[in-house]
């Protein structure tokens, strides 16, 4: 039985540090340099992968995932496209998950891509504009095909609304360390650490913290109090600004060093 | 950070249509908004207020005029106008502004932010910032800015910042992911107002509300002037909220057709179009469930359309409800139709319509060929034509000459 999300945090909570977790759109810079780069974060102490789909209207997103995404759309990135780049990343040993929008996902069928995913060797999906309320068929597919549901809870979010996030999530809490996009930041948000010291109170899963996270001492910082640290523009800006693709590659197993290090401060 | 009750309000659904799929990091503004809405119907200082300001600000009730020789056209029908255009800012845009804006207040934010396709809601939202003291940005597609220049200049002449959209197709859509990205950042000071019957719940209900005294009004008018109910109601239909403020008076009347007529573009053939019940399916944009054009993979399709106001890949949800349910019909009107009930409308009435009401203008041409001589039809005439003169100019080849204002040079010069 390959590892799944539940293992990677395990692992990371026995060895006393947060789990790291990187983001890359499939088909950013193209198809086989992600799953090249993808290899890249893993041997280089990334624990998890999120596997973004790239989408047309990406709402949640700032600047930099606006112009990776639409780069990997007008490669030709389908949704067929981003589960076969799970399913080679996967072979090659990487815990990865997807990252999508909801429209995507809707139109290629729910039992589908539940189906497809667990097919590919996937563990989980992250739904960022998807809430539980309207998510009933969304849990039954992901129950039946073992895959982990991971919704986000925010700054803004009310005890009580924590309460409902996390009563339909599995594998780990999102949480969304901002009011904001996503995108690197100066600093990560105090309200972070309050965040997740909330919704502790209401589960036992593990929670990571995602949105600006882009040097190591803010990965360190936000170990201190999460389960895992994302870390997804910081990478794409390393890709973006790399003059090639060995040169994109040597970048971002630098940053994922750094991030690894800092998870273990 | 206003204090937040500990409950969660179901978002609002038609059929299987609307809810509200948007980051976490909404919810408590969606459920602020809610809960304010309900409270602020209910109080009658606010219902009042808006009502004041509809009378002496915007200038309602506007009259139910009857359109005598552009009625030829229609195949002898009776057509009547419901006057949207002769509201303040010259379009239907200000009903929902005033009531959002007046709701913000309440809510204690201090800025406003707003999409805008054809500008009409971005001048009304900027009006209503003005009128209330409130800070104001408008989203606005850079395609869009260049073909609606003149608005562009009005929102700046009434203090509101105009942001120019860049990304993917430079138009409505962009600006709406623009405007939602601003308020997820924003949102404690910070009231979206969201100019159309779409959007996460409770927006297209809230948006629906303040538009319903175009119905209201529209309906005690026909009863005095004819006696009875009309026979249609036609409206065009972008996002749909002025299509939806006229259908709301007349929703539970079954012997009244409800007629939508939306952007044909070049043609539905020639995949140039803004027909999302033509050639659209369901899916989610933008917060809602409704039809949407869209690829086998869920990707938006981008819209065309001569008019910027329809030029929108999605429709408000209740509208997807009520095609799906067969209560409403939506037709697409190609660009060329629609300028031809343009200048047919200027020629007969002496009233220059907005491209985007010059669709159901060319829908009501149509229907009242249809339904015949004895027929009675009201349009909604949801905004005025000053806006469009330019891209109505270049359409008929009206020579500007040396009299073009900078705005007009500009577009020309751009041959746009």
């Amino acid at each position: 039985m390959s590892r799944r999300l539940a293992d990677v945090f395990a692992e990371a909570r026995s060895e006393n540090r947060a789990a790291l977790i990187g983001y890359l759109p499939a088909g950013f810079p193209d198809r086989d340099t992600c799953v090249d780069l993808i290899s890249t974060m893993v041997e280089s102490g990334v624990d998890a992968i999120e596997v973004g789909l790239p989408y047309s209207d990406p709402l949640m997103d700032g600047a930099v995932i606006q112009e990776a995404v639409e780069r990997a759309l007008i490669g030709g990135t389908t949704t067929d496209v981003v589960l076969d780049t799970v399913r080679r990343v996967a072979e090659a040993g990487a815990v990865a998950v997807v990252m999508s929008y909801w429209n995507p996902i809707e139109r290629y069928g729910v039992q589908q891509f539940a189906a497809n995913l667990a097919k590919a060797g996937g563990v989980g999906v992250i739904t960022p504009d998807l809430t539980p309320e309207e998510a009933g068929p969304w849990i039954a597919a992901t129950d039946e095909h073992s895959i982990d549901r991971i919704f986000l809870v925010a700054p803004s979010s009310t005890d009580a609304r924590i309460a409902t996030v996390v009563s339909s999530t599995s594998g780990f809490v999102y949480a969304a360390s901002t009011m904001g996009v996503t995108g690197a930041r100066s600093t990560v948000s105090t309200g972070a650490g309050d965040l997740v010291a909330r919704t502790r109170r209401q589960t036992a899963l593990p929670i990571a913290v995602g949105l600006g996270v882009s040097t190591g001492e803010q990965a360190a910082e936000v170990a201190t109090y999460a389960d895992g640290v994302i870390v997804g523009s910081a990478f794409i800006r390393r890709v973006l600004e790399a003059t090639d693709s060995s040169a994109a590659r040597e970048s971002v197993a630098a940053l994922a060093r750094e991030m690894a290090d800092g998870v273990r401060a | 950070m206003a204090v937040m009750l500990e409950t969660t309000i179901a978002p609002g659904h038609y059929g299987p249509y609307g809810g509200r799929f948007v980051p976490e990091a909404l919810t408590a503004a969606l459920d602020q908004l809610d809960r304010e809405f309900r409270a602020a119907l209910a109080d009658e200082s606010f219902t009042h207020r808006l009502s004041e300001l509809e009378r002496t600000y915007t200038g309602r009730p506007n009259p139910l005029t009857l359109a005598r020789r552009f009625s030829e056209h229609c195949g002898g029908a009776t057509v009547y106008f419901k006057r949207e255009d002769l509201n303040h800012t010259g379009s239907h845009k200000i009903n929902n502004v005033l009531g959002q804006a007046l709701l913000a207040e309440r809510m204690g934010k201090t800025r406003l932010i707003a999409e805008t396709g054809a500008g009409q809601h971005g001048v009304a939202t900027a009006t209503a910032a003005a009128l209330l003291g409130l800070e104001c940005v408008v989203y606005m597609g850079e395609e869009d800015t260049r073909r609606q220049a003149l608005n562009v200049a009005r929102m700046k002449l009434l203090g509101a910042e105009v942001i120019p959209v860049t990304t993917g197709s430079k138009t409505l859509k962009d600006a709406i992911n623009e405007a939602m990205r601003d308020w997820v950042s924003t949102v404690e000071q910070t009231h979206y107002v969201l100019g159309t019957v779409t959007g996460p719940a409770p927006f297209p209900e809230v948006v629906r509300t303040f538009h319903q005294v175009i119905g209201r009004e529209a309906r005690a008018q026909i009863l005095e002037a004819e006696g009875r109910l009309p026979d249609a109601i036609v409206a065009c239909v972008g996002g749909g909220s002025n299509a939806m403020g006229l259908f709301s008076g007349f929703i539970d009347d079954p012997e009244v057709q409800l007629r939508g007529y939306e952007a044909g573009g070049s043609g539905v053939e020639t995949g140039k179009h803004a027909a999302r019940f033509a050639a659209g399916t369901p899916g989610v944009l933008h917060g809602a469930r409704t039809y949407v054009m869209q690829d086998e993979w869920g990707q938006t399709v981008p819209s065309h359309s001569i008019s910027a106001g329809l030029d929108y890949p999605g429709v408000g949800p209740e509208h997807a409800w009520l095609h799906d349910t067969g209560r409403a019909t939506y037709t697409p009107i190609n660009d060329d139709e629609a300028m031809e009930a343009f200048r047919v409308l200027c020629r007969t009435e002496g009233i220059i319509p907005a491209i985007e009401t010059a669709h159901a203008l060319a829908g009501a041409m149509r229907l009242g060929r249809e339904l015949g001589p004895d027929s009675i039809i009201i349009v909604n005439l949801s905004g005025r034509g000053d806006k469009d003169v330019a891209t109505a100019a270049r359409w008929f080849g009206i020579d500007l000459g040396g009299a073009a204002s900078d705005a007009l040079s500009v577009e020309m010069a751009e041959g746009r």
